[in-house]
């Protein structure tokens, strides 16, 4: 017998994350400025001297919205029994097990109640590091349980997106989530409750074509990529390079479809001024 | 003679025979030898066509031959009047719409349109739609909903379109709003799945009370060749994709998306596109009677339990 075991950590999804990983310093990968972390946690994960967003899990960004950083979650249990029984390179249902052990999150958006400047709202908040933050059947299940409450109790929505879009894996099961979170929103929407969409970096594909853009406003972190195909689809059909700055929040400001880019230290004061003015107090609202 | 897919290699060998047979002159050995071929020809295809694999199906369903939108609204409407243009920037050709009447009564009649021809194909720019065909889908079926018409949604289209003037002028934007809209307008709303199924561009015009899908046409989250590319890093593998992604109408109707499949004759719609309008006839006008009976509320009900429990079967509390 061996004397000592060779623990193995989970693989970490090998991609250019702008995460801030463990450790005391971190390095801006805009300005290369090296940050203490605690100074980053405490700048909401904005590097100080360029601005630089970084990549928030779905918890920090509950923690940066909710007064006290404290909030109810809803359905916090739900998963995925992969309906398809997919199989590529390897079987879903052991990547679902290994990406739930990694990130200690059953799927890929955390639904919570609490109070945004003491007005309660109901805020989903997507979790990249979750196969890509890819929609499938929990994550619309849980969004349509979050704005059934909040048309129950009268509360405002806010969804924070940072998907890749549909999750493959389950097929057109995933596809139609837009559609089902899509008739939610119709029903919030006739009941005249805000939603607030916030879009952080990336926000593509299914998620983009549906709950996304559906905001009674669309609100973006600066820098977002933010679109209905990838970039690299788009390269590959017409068959050159795409512009710079082409599909970020800057870019979609200017063709007109998103209402503000806002910078996240100014983010919930803003969410605070324009929930306000949505939740009008019944009497200047006007019968029926 | 429509173009042969290559699994229908064993029928092309007769097709040929046949062919070589029909130019000797004519008497009643070769008239019966020509039956006789012919006969096995339709029981090769029957066998072949029983037995089509998700991929074989991804073919059938992009056959050039297959019968398009338009194919379908001229043999199953009258009166049919086109209608251009969202009001906002353009006309897209890739998403066709206008009034109709079918069966006698007025209808709305909304669809992507693939073209048959090469210059048709170029002009439809091969069914891919920009936002002004979403937008032009909304705004004509808002039309409809003022003077109470059903509306038939015909979906067949690849994808949207993924090139920049789609994404400036929002396509996500414009597809979104179909979601949420369709699923709030008062009338009627039958949908038909009849070719390819492509994602969000199909479902951008695919909310409804009931969603029809022929027998061999595809819906899918993604195509088999760009999910082999992402999860196979090898779009070779869309074979494997096509059958992993369960696109097929059988596995759909399994899973609780589509209502009803639509059977095609043997061989598939392009065989035949005239039988194959005439069976999508029957399950049409039975899907728009059941639906034209309900009330508004109802119908707005039903649609909405119909949508909310999609993903159901997928969900377990852990």
């Amino acid at each position: 017998m061996a004397w000592f075991k060779k623990a193995r950590k989970p693989i970490a999804t090998p991609e250019k994350s702008s995460r801030v990983p463990e450790g005391l310093w971190v390095k801006c990968p805009e300005c290369d400025t090296i940050i203490y972390t605690k100074d980053l946690v405490k700048n909401l994960h904005v590097c100080g001297k360029c601005a630089h967003h970084f990549r928030l899990s779905a918890t920090e960004r509950l923690k940066t919205l909710f007064d006290g950083e404290r909030w109810e979650e809803l359905a916090p249990n739900l998963t995925s029994n992969d309906p398809l029984k997919f199989t590529d390179t390897k079987p879903y249902k052991s990547r679902l097990a290994n990406t739930q052990k990694a990130t200690g999150q059953k799927d890929a958006v955390i639904v919570g109640v609490g109070r945004i400047n003491g007005v309660e709202a109901v805020v989903a908040s997507m979790e990249y590091s979750f196969i890509g933050g890819s929609m499938g059947v929990v994550v619309g299940e849980k969004i349509v349980r979050g704005i059934e409450l909040a048309l129950a109790r009268r509360a405002p929505v806010v969804i924070v997106s940072c998907s890749g879009g549909a999750r493959m894996m389950e097929g057109a099961l995933s596809l139609m989530q837009m559609a089902k979170i899509s008739a939610a929103l119709a029903r919030l929407d006739r009941a005249k409750l805000p939603y607030i969409s916030l879009l952080t970096d990336p926000t593509t594909g299914g998620v983009t074509a549906s709950f996304a853009m559906l905001g009674d406003l669309n609100i973006a972190e600066p820098k977002a990529l933010i679109g209905f195909a990838g970039p690299r689809v788009i390269e590959q059909t017409i068959r050159q390079k795409l512009p710079d700055g082409f599909q970020r929040s800057e870019f979609l400001l200017e063709r007109g479809m998103l209402d503000l880019v806002v910078d996240r230290r100014e983010l919930k004061a803003i969410l605070e001024k324009t929930i306000r003015f949505m939740s009008s107090s019944p009497v200047t609202q006007p019968e029926g | 003679m429509p173009d042969l897919l290559e699994f229908e290699e064993p029928i092309a060998v007769l097709l040929k025979e046949i062919e070589a047979l029909s130019t000797l002159a004519i008497s009643d050995d070769r008239d019966r030898e020509i039956a006789r071929l012919e006969k096995r020809v339709d029981a090769i295809r029957g066998e072949l066509y029983r037995n089509l694999t998700p991929w074989q199906r991804v073919q059938v369903a992009r056959h050039p031959g297959r019968p398009t939108t338009l194919d379908y609204v001229e043999r199953l409407c009258t009166d049919f009047v086109e209608l251009h243009g969202d009001r906002r920037f353009a006309d897209d050709h890739a998403i066709v719409t206008g009034t109709a009447f079918y069966k006698g009564q007025p209808v709305l009649v909304v669809g992507h349109q693939k073209g048959s021809d090469t210059k048709q194909k170029i002009y439809r720019n091969f069914g891919y739609a920009r936002p002004d065909g979403y937008r032009k889908a909304l705004r004509t079926m808002e039309m409809a909903q003022k003077f109470g018409r059903p509306i038939i949604c015909f979906v067949d289209t690849p994808a949207a379109y993924p090139g920049i003037e789609s994404e400036e002028r929002g396509v996500a934007e414009a597809i979104a709003l179909n979601l949420r809209e369709m699923a709030m307008l008062e009338v009627p709303v039958i949908v038909v799945v009849h070719g390819e199924g492509g994602s969000g561009g199909a479902l951008g015009i695919a909310v409804g009370d009931r969603i029809l899908m022929h027998e061999f046409a595809i819906y899918s989250v993604i195509p088999p060749e760009g999910c082999a590319a992402i999860l196979w890093r090898d779009s070779a593998k869309k074979v494997e994709a096509a059958e992993a992604l369960k696109i097929t109408a059988p596995d759909l109707l399994a899973l609780e998306i589509i209502d009803e499949i639509v059977i095609e004759p043997v061989g598939g719609a392009h065989t035949n596109p005239a039988q194959a309008a005439a069976l999508l006839d029957v399950a049409l006008q039975r899907a728009m009677n059941e639906v034209a009976a309900l009330g508004v509320q109802e119908r707005l009900d039903q649609r909405y339990a119909k949508f909310r429990k999609m993903g159901s079967v997928g969900i377990v509390e852990a």
